[in-house]
């Protein structure tokens, strides 16, 4: 176990199955890779664009591949990982919706992390007429990276809407614990969203 | 040896002074041709102790108008090291500290190595055109032989820049058991009709020289200097990004007094630079040779045994992989090293790639930019280790 592998990434670490392909989407240093293989035998990749952090993974024994996930995985065959695995990033893309697809096409089931948009804090900086700077969004509203903001109610809509199923759905605060108040208000306490879904098997056309 | 050596030589991440070798390879080589060569002999230079364990040897692939030169000094009035000095010595991202480098001149090349300048011994004369055309396979081939001579079974990593990582590709897929780990810079997985077309007019640049006598010009006493000057000055253009050759030429005029000569004389900074650069190639390599260079280039494509599948040939390799390609490049273009990936990622191999922001082009391969040698750097300090050197 390493102790300094960040809460998000141990709490995803505890999904996979050992012995299984995993491709991590915005892989960072490749802390979660280099856990997953350590401990479980998980094998995979890591996409990331930034040249540190490619460099940090290839100091670290990751296999990384220098990519921009706005892309897309047009490189990745179908069905080719276990789980494709995206941390924090959703909100920073292009069209999230076409990323979750994607890689729902590439694996057979996807995990994804995200800032609640609906966390209380939000909402009251909005009801205060501003832009929120939260702890979980620290950027201001003209340098943040994040340009996808959603919220746990919105996304849903999108996995009920595209036909995802949602094996598995995790709400925590900001220190990545499942506290009563999130148990309670999910939509207002939760700050960090996770989800593990899948696509419903294919129905093969007849004909 | 008189008076002290220059600072480049003595300079502490420097390999120093170098002494080649050449090594006699006394078994016969059956060739992609059909040819048998019974005998050749390639020119070697090494830098670094090769440990008790004989593991931790890294093999050094050269590229198009490379040669064993890898690094180092001849003589203390050598101007310039070798043509990857930047990333070989100790300390440095290929670090000969913990590495033993091998690199040779390839077989057909004409820095020492069986070329077409070498006398056929069943003629007496040069061989000139009559040289079999060699391919990259047959490369691979001929480096195992000296492998064996030099007691390597195995090595740590073989790595290459442009027909290089060509070379290296070859090596992971050919003989899996004999490498470690292949680090594939600035290639591609064939060329393309774009990229034969640029060899085509370098070939008939030579080819139509008046000296170049059906490649027999060494019995006359000549060499097609004008073709393979033209061959080189083309090739250089394709080795240079658009904004690279902006930025350091730009239209400067030759002559300072910013007024057109209207002539045919040399105007413009850029034909200077490019005449010079065709003048010191003429003077150092054999138009020959860079013919049979040409040649392996285009007909590189390891795939083509494995019904075009790329990942199909990537299957039985064990090596571990680092592909790296250069934005600037155009000539070996990031998205020609991609496919590369793509298809190890398909064949399930273990595979790096890092994509280098740069603005050179080709040539960067070369060059020590700071993003590329820290993962060279990062990726070889965990292949020492593995080694235990």
């Amino acid at each position: 176990m390493n102790p300094a592998l960040r809460p998000d990434l141990a709490i995803i670490g505890d999904l996979i199955k050992p012995d299984t392909r995993i491709l991590d989407l915005g892989c960072g240093d490749g802390a979660l890779l280099s856990h997953l293989a350590r401990t479980r035998g998980v094998r995979g990749y890591g996409l990331e664009i930034d040249p540190a952090n490619v460099a940090a993974c290839v100091a670290a024994g990751v296999n990384v591949i220098q990519a921009d996930l706005d892309e897309g995985l047009a490189d990745f065959a179908d069905g080719s990982f276990d789980y494709v695995v995206m941390t924090q990033a959703l909100q920073a893309l292009a069209r999230p919706d076409l990323a979750v697809a994607e890689m729902l096409r590439v694996g057979r089931e996807a995990i994804v992390t995200f800032p609640n948009f609906g966390h209380w804090r939000a909402r009251w900086a909005i009801m205060n007429g501003h832009m929120p700077m939260t702890p979980a969004l620290p950027a201001q509203w003209f340098n943040t990276e994040n340009i996808h903001l959603c919220t746990v109610a919105d996304f849903e809509d999108l996995c009920r809407k595209s036909g995802w199923n949602v094996l598995e759905r995790v709400l925590l605060d900001r220190a990545h614990h499942r506290g009563a108040a999130i148990t309670l208000l999910p939509g207002l306490f939760c700050e960090i969203a996770l989800y593990r879904l899948r696509k419903p098997a294919n129905i093969v056309p007849v004909g | 040896m008189t008076g002290t050596p220059p600072q480049h030589a003595a300079s502490a991440d420097s390999v120093g002074i170098v002494v080649p070798r050449k090594f006699a390879i006394e078994q016969p080589l059956l060739l992609d041709c059909g040819r048998t060569l019974p005998r050749h002999e390639l020119m070697v230079e090494t830098y670094g102790e090769l440990n008790a364990a004989r593991s931790n040897a890294v093999l050094i692939c050269h590229a198009l108008s490379g040669d064993h030169h890898a690094a180092g000094y001849h003589s203390d009035s050598d101007r310039k090291p070798g043509w990857w000095d930047s990333a070989i010595g100790p300390g440095k991202p290929i670090d000969t500290r913990r590495f033993h480098v091998v690199c040779l001149n390839n077989l057909g090349g004409c820095r020492g190595s069986t070329g077409p300048a070498t006398l056929d011994p069943a003629t007496g004369i040069p061989y000139g055109p009559d040289f079999p055309i060699i391919t990259v396979r047959d490369w691979v081939r001929s480096q195992a032989l000296l492998a064996d001579r030099l007691g390597i079974a195995r090595w740590a990593a073989v790595i290459g820049g442009s027909l290089g990582g060509m070379q290296v590709m070859q090596w992971a897929i050919d003989l899996p058991q004999r490498i470690g780990h292949a680090l594939i810079i600035a290639a591609a997985p064939k060329i393309s009709a774009q990229n034969i077309a640029f060899n085509e007019i370098a070939r008939q640049a030579i080819m139509s020289d008046p000296e170049f006598h059906d490649g027999r010009y060494y019995a006359h006493g000549v060499v097609p200097s004008h073709g393979l000057k033209l061959a080189r000055m083309l090739g250089h253009i394709t080795y240079l990004s658009d904004e690279a050759m902006r930025a350091r030429f730009g239209r400067v005029l030759r002559d300072g007094d910013g007024q057109f000569n209207y002539n045919y004389d040399v105007e413009f900074e850029v034909e200077s630079y490019l005449r010079h650069q065709g003048q010191s190639f003429v003077d150092r390599f054999d138009a020959n040779t860079y013919l049979l260079m040409t040649k392996a280039l285009d007909y590189f494509d390891p795939a083509r045994e494995y019904g075009d599948d790329l990942a199909a040939a990537f299957r039985g390799a064990t090596a571990r992989f680092l592909v790296a390609s250069f934005e600037a490049d155009w000539r070996f273009s990031p998205a020609r090293s991609r496919e590369i990936v793509k298809a190890l990622v398909a064949a399930g191999r273990e595979v790096t790639y890092a994509q280098i922001d740069s603005d050179l082009g080709h040539d960067d391969f070369l060059m020590p930019l700071p993003e590329y040698h820290r993962v060279l750097r990062n990726y070889l300090s965990r292949v020492a280790d593995e080694v235990g050197t």
